[in-house]
């Protein structure tokens, strides 16, 4: 039994490492040989930023599914998906620097002062960073009670995300309003522990 | 007035095959199933080929035209493929790749143009004299979009002046109102709020009416040597190149002259954001995106270096400069 569970885990951390890898490499092929629309550095930024929301949300969306269909071995992906949001997060500070500001730093820096929705993005960056980080092992023993506190800012990290996405739009925001549902459908899910952490 | 006439190279050598290659890759990745797939992830990827294929596609057909090549300029062209593939055209969907999936059932002909206002000899023009009454001449501009990326384009069409002209403006004639087709079983966009970017129709610019006399002012009939193809405007647009891509409109079914400085749509949407002169300044910056530089679109994938310093009035200066002496630019943007 001990055994299958372990196997379970393992195959699905496969198909994680899988889909994520071959999607995104896939577009990076696309996209450096001028195959990815008519400007694929646009193309792949929001390539990045998206995929960075969706698996996000969809580490937020492991500890409700785990308990809801009883399965606790769900759990073991969690920091994976987490990690992966990162990758993708870290991808998209990255071509945004190399690929549209094309490496002017004093660019870079105007901008994040200067653009309210890149401002949020670089807030969520740090704060996404930081979780990164701090999800190690080791790290995580010494840090004891102040990990949870820390790794509880993932809900402002989506909400700045979401607000970022909002921001970043021109004029049709449908897809951020969406966005913005799932995650309070998320936050809903989770209203007692909000509940606790007021009271406290 | 700059004049100068570009080598025919800088015409004939981008893109035939290019665009060949380009569909036959698509085609080729649509059948593996991998645009689906990506899309699991990131639902905003292109899925342009895929809804090309399913739609019969809108005729363009070639012109005659003269190559005088006033102002024309001799920096590299963006692809054809890229020009009639990247549109900001909200009546066929609200993001760039979505005109060219939309489009392509647009029926341009019988297509009537009126010339109106405050003129003697108001006309009508329908769709064979858009073609047949002027003499068309190919331009190549820049096209500068304020979301900071660009492209050069070989426009064919004739100088607005000469329409405005032959109308007879009377002394009230102060500004140039222009309109767009309204017909939202045509238009998705302005059916489907969500599809048309939740933007006023019909779309509605102007110019005042020394900018829309200005010799680099033409409404333009036809890009890379054949008729525009409808995500570009077909069949007859206005382009400005000292200004904002916006203020080119596309599908023009009025041009009014008119006494008082006409309302424009990214204006009504967002006034701290458009104004209604919309020169290219690099020195103004957008709310959203900084003006100082731009992405010229070219061939090229990721790894191009295409970001370039944007020039005033979008590189014409010379030509426009003096229509804005001792107007503050910061403030009429
Ligand atoms: C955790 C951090 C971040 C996440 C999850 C994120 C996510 C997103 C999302 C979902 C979009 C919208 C994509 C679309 O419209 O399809 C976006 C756009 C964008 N983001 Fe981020 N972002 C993050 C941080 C940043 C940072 C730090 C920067 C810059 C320093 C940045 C720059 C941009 C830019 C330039 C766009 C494109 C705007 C446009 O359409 O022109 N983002 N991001």
């Amino acid at each position: 039994m001990q055994l299958f569970r372990q196997n379970k885990t393992i195959l699905l951390k496969t198909v994680i490492h899988c889909l994520c890898l071959s999607i995104c490499s896939y577009m990076y092929w696309m996209a450096i040989g001028d195959n990815l629309g008519s400007d694929p550095v646009k193309e792949i930024i929001h390539f990045t930023g998206m995929s960075t929301l969706n698996v996000l949300l969809l580490t937020l969306l492991v500890s409700p599914t785990a308990k809801l269909l009883k399965q606790p071995w769900l759990m073991q992906v969690r920091r994976l998906l987490g990690l992966y949001a990162f990758f993708f997060a870290l991808l998209h500070v990255l071509n945004f620097l190399f690929f549209e500001l094309q490496f002017d730093f004093s660019l870079f820096v105007d901008e994040i002062i200067d653009r309210p929705y890149i401002t949020l993005g670089m807030a969520a960056f740090v704060i996404i960073t930081l979780l990164a980080i701090t999800s190690l092992n080791s790290i995580k023993r010494r840090m004891g009670k102040s990990w949870q506190t820390l790794h509880n800012y993932v809900y402002l990290l989506v909400l700045l995300v979401c607000i970022h996405f909002y921001w970043s739009v021109k004029s049709d925001i449908t897809e951020p309003v969406i966005y913005f549902l799932l995650l309070f459908m998320l936050l809903y899910h989770r209203k007692t522990k909000f509940k606790r952490w007021l009271k406290r | 007035m700059l004049i100068r006439v570009p080598k025919q190279s800088t015409l004939s050598e981008n893109n035939v095959t290019d665009e060949a290659v380009y569909r036959e890759r698509r085609s080729v990745l649509k059948q593996l199933g991998y645009v689906g797939a990506s899309s699991l992830l990131a639902s905003t990827v292109p899925l342009s080929f895929a809804a090309q294929a399913k739609s019969t596609t809108f005729q363009t057909r070639p012109l005659d035209f003269s190559t005088s090549n006033r102002a024309s300029i001799t920096e590299k062209l963006t692809p054809e493929s890229k020009v009639i593939s990247h549109n900001n055209f909200y009546e066929f969907g609200a993001q760039k790749h979505e005109p060219v999936e939309n489009a392509q059932n647009f029926q341009v002909n019988p297509w009537q143009l009126t010339i109106s206002g405050e003129v003697e000899k108001p006309f009508t023009l329908d769709y064979e004299q858009l073609f047949n009454q002027y003499n068309l001449e190919e331009r190549i501009y820049r096209l500068r979009c304020v979301e900071a990326w660009s492209m050069v384009i070989p426009w064919l069409g004739f100088q607005l002046s000469e329409v405005i002209k032959q109308a007879k403006p009377t002394s009230k004639a102060k500004f140039v109102a222009f309109e767009t087709l309204h017909d939202p079983d045509q238009m998705p966009g302005q059916k489907n709020r969500f599809l048309g970017g939740g933007i006023k129709y019909p779309y509605v610019e102007g110019l005042r009416i020394d900018e829309a006399m200005n010799p680099l002012s033409i409404l333009s009939v036809g890009l890379y040597g054949k008729t525009l193809p409808a995500q570009n405007g077909a069949p007859i647009r206005l382009v400005v190149p000292w200004k904002y891509g916006f203020k080119s409109i596309k599908s023009i079914v009025s041009i009014k002259l008119v006494e008082r400085m006409p309302p424009t749509t990214w204006n009504i949407l967002a006034p701290q954001e458009y104004g209604f002169y919309a020169n290219v300044n690099p020195e103004v910056d957008h709310p959203r995106w900084s003006q100082a530089s731009e992405r010229r679109l070219t061939s090229g994938g990721l790894f191009s270096r295409n970001r370039i310093k944007t020039q005033m009035f979008n590189g014409y200066a010379e030509e426009v400069a003096d229509m804005y002496k001792g107007m503050n630019l910061r403030k009429n943007y």
